[in-house]
């Protein structure tokens, strides 16, 4: 699989080319070409941004259909912590998880349990390695991503254990296989997920080789369909749940920090903020943490783009959920948990947004980019197709746009032509010069014109 | 191949920008290639001595100066100066006043990281006329 695959991707037929995209997009990933917007994929870190600032829900995210659950003999259900917020008065998660089994899944591994068991061994691994601190969160795919491209020196600083939703994954599979003597491949572990990211991490994981997901389903396929199933679970649902506090809060922001019962940690929500916080973690511009959670979307998981509800909204209904909750249900005892927590592969840093295939070439490219700068008009209006005048001049230093792709240089270069035919044609009427050179010169400017004119108009297209 | 010289202009008293020109650089060098641990050493000294342009010096302009080979980052000031440069020196010590330190800095740990940070550094220094600080990095 590219390990660049990704769960966000454009129907071209819905494009028509505006600008928001390419404006909002956290690492200026998105270029529009010949009116449709084109998603480097190298650059992209599946934040799903796009998709919630598209007018014409041109972006969409890949995931799989509810009907490739029938592909199994048997399926495991993995609800995320952020499901249990999309209700309203919900006082019993047990009558969700009674409702997935009526909606057709054989068994179900709550993620909340598994990251109840991450907490743990979170634990214990700060307290193990406080040589390397502050450790980073690596539970959400994208922010996971974004330090593999842009923040090589945060990648020794990122938390060697794998997400709640793999470990839930490898215990549901296991006891899956052991309690219906079926064959691996004929069990379907379905991730119910608040997010595209975690797609495209249970296709290309980072941390391990094959990630334990099969299917991945989103909330918001999932939820009407829950709704009616919920209704026919009766009035006294079967106890199913095994998570408390600590786990359910994963879901929101601060829920995992909570979890490791220590005052000096941050949490950051929102891809931008996120950014903000990467960067002054770079600089050394703090002191005394032990541990950075980071999540992509505003308010955590539950301000995922395959959500329902409001995220600040979900977020209340957490809270009254988990009120009357232990803290926590899960503990490490359960055989193999150790070997299901540990990363077994490392993350590679992978310079994608250098100018240049080697030092000499990058260096010579940003003295182009330095120079275009000055000539490029500097309003970032986003009309060539690049976010901003910089992202453009980088674009043309790749050889990958022209300066005529800007219409205020467009715009000038007709001025100076248009000043030239002029100026020319009165020498002809004067007489002076000679004519047939004159005329030659005045053919030759007209064409030019129409030349980038005819630039305007494939921009339009 | 020439030299790209960026130039900053750092304002005084305003913290909200403290840290863009470095931050500026460090992208740069980033898009460059050049090696984390190089851009690292880059991005924290330079920012040590932005804030102490900053706290100290009512701003002042820095010049930067990119080669292949190295990185040379000139910060200069017409500040008060510093009346003891190997007092200065000194991890923790410290002249910044109460106001400073209780927006988490004036740590006196400055000049001790640029120091750190920098493959090689130069003070130029007078009381009441201005300090020049030049710090190279080596790629």
């Amino acid at each position: 699989m590219d390990k660049f695959y990704h769960s966000v991707h454009l129907d071209e037929k819905l494009c028509r080319g505006c600008i928001n995209c390419i404006k909002r997009c956290p690492t200026q990933a998105i270029r529009v070409r010949n009116g449709k917007a084109r998603i480097n994929s190298k650059f992209c870190i599946d934040c799903g941004e796009c998709i919630r600032v598209c007018p014409h829900h041109a972006k969409q995210a890949s995931y799989d259909s509810l009907d490739t659950m029938k592909t199994y003999q048997y399926t495991v259900a993995l609800p995320a912590p952020s499901l249990y917020s999309q209700f309203n008065n919900l006082e019993d998660v047990n009558i969700l998880l009674n409702a997935l089994l009526l909606l057709g899944f054989d068994d179900v591994m709550e993620v909340s349990a598994a990251a109840e068991l991450v907490s743990e061994a979170t634990r214990e691994y700060l307290a193990e390695h406080q040589e390397n601190l502050p450790m980073i969160s690596t539970a959400c795919p994208s922010v996971v991503r974004l330090i593999r491209v842009r923040f090589p020196n945060l990648i020794p600083h990122l938390l060697p254990l794998n997400p709640p939703v793999e470990v839930a994954a490898c215990m549901a599979a296991k006891k899956a296989m052991e309690e219906t003597g079926l064959k691996r491949e004929d069990i379907g572990i379905c991730f119910i997920s608040p997010c595209p990211s975690k797609v495209t991490y249970a296709r290309t994981p980072l941390g391990v080789q094959t990630s334990q997901i099969d299917r991945v389903f989103a909330i918001k396929d999932v939820y009407p369909r829950l709704l009616s199933c919920m209704k026919a679970v009766g009035e006294d649902p079967k106890e199913i749940g095994t998570s408390g506090k600590i786990g359910i809060s994963w879901g929101r922001s601060g829920g995992e920090a909570g979890g490791l019962f220590t005052e000096s940690y941050l949490a950051a929500d929102g891809i931008e903020n996120v950014i903000r916080v990467l960067e002054d973690l770079e600089d050394q511009k703090f002191t005394n943490l032990q541990f950075v959670e980071l999540d992509a979307c505003s308010g955590g998981c539950v301000g995922g783009v395959l959500t329902v509800e409001n995220p600040y909204v979900a977020e209340v209904k957490l809270k009254r959920l988990r009120k009357y909750m232990p803290v926590a249900r899960s503990h490490m005892d359960v055989e193999h948990t150790e070997e299901y927590m540990r990363w077994t592969g490392n993350v590679d840093f992978e310079p994608v947004f250098s100018l240049g295939q080697n030092i000499m070439e990058s260096f010579a490219k940003l003295n182009q980019v330095e120079r275009l700068l000055g000539r490029l008009p500097g309003l970032d209006c986003g009309s060539c197709g690049a976010p901003t005048c910089k992202a453009l001049a980088e674009d043309i230093a790749r050889g990958e746009a022209r300066e005529e792709d800007c219409v205020y240089y467009l715009r000038e270069s007709l001025h100076k032509l248009s000043t030239e035919v002029s100026r020319l044609a009165d020498d002809m009427a004067a007489g002076e010069k000679d004519g047939k050179e004159t005329l030659r010169l005045l053919k030759e400017y007209i064409q030019k014109i129409s030349d980038d004119m005819a630039k305007l108009d494939e921009e339009k297209r | 191949m020439e030299a790209i010289v960026l130039k900053y202009e750092i304002s005084p008293d305003d913290f909200t920008r403290a840290g863009e020109a470095s931050s500026d650089v460090k992208n740069k060098l980033k898009q460059m290639g050049v090696a984390p641990e190089a851009v690292r050493k880059v991005a924290i000294a330079m920012y040590e001595g932005e804030i102490n342009m900053v706290i100290h010096a009512k701003g002042g302009e820095i010049t930067v100066t990119i080669t292949p080979e190295k990185i040379v980052m000139e910060l200069a000031d017409v500040g008060p100066g510093i009346p003891d440069v190997e007092l200065a020196m000194q991890a923790g010590y410290s002249t910044a006043p109460d106001e400073i330190r209780s927006l988490g800095f004036g740590a006196g740990m400055g000049l001790p990281n640029m120091k750190k940070y920098s493959d090689d550094m130069k003070i130029d220094t007078e009381v009441g006329v201005g300090t020049t600080i030049t710090m190279v990095v080596n790629l």
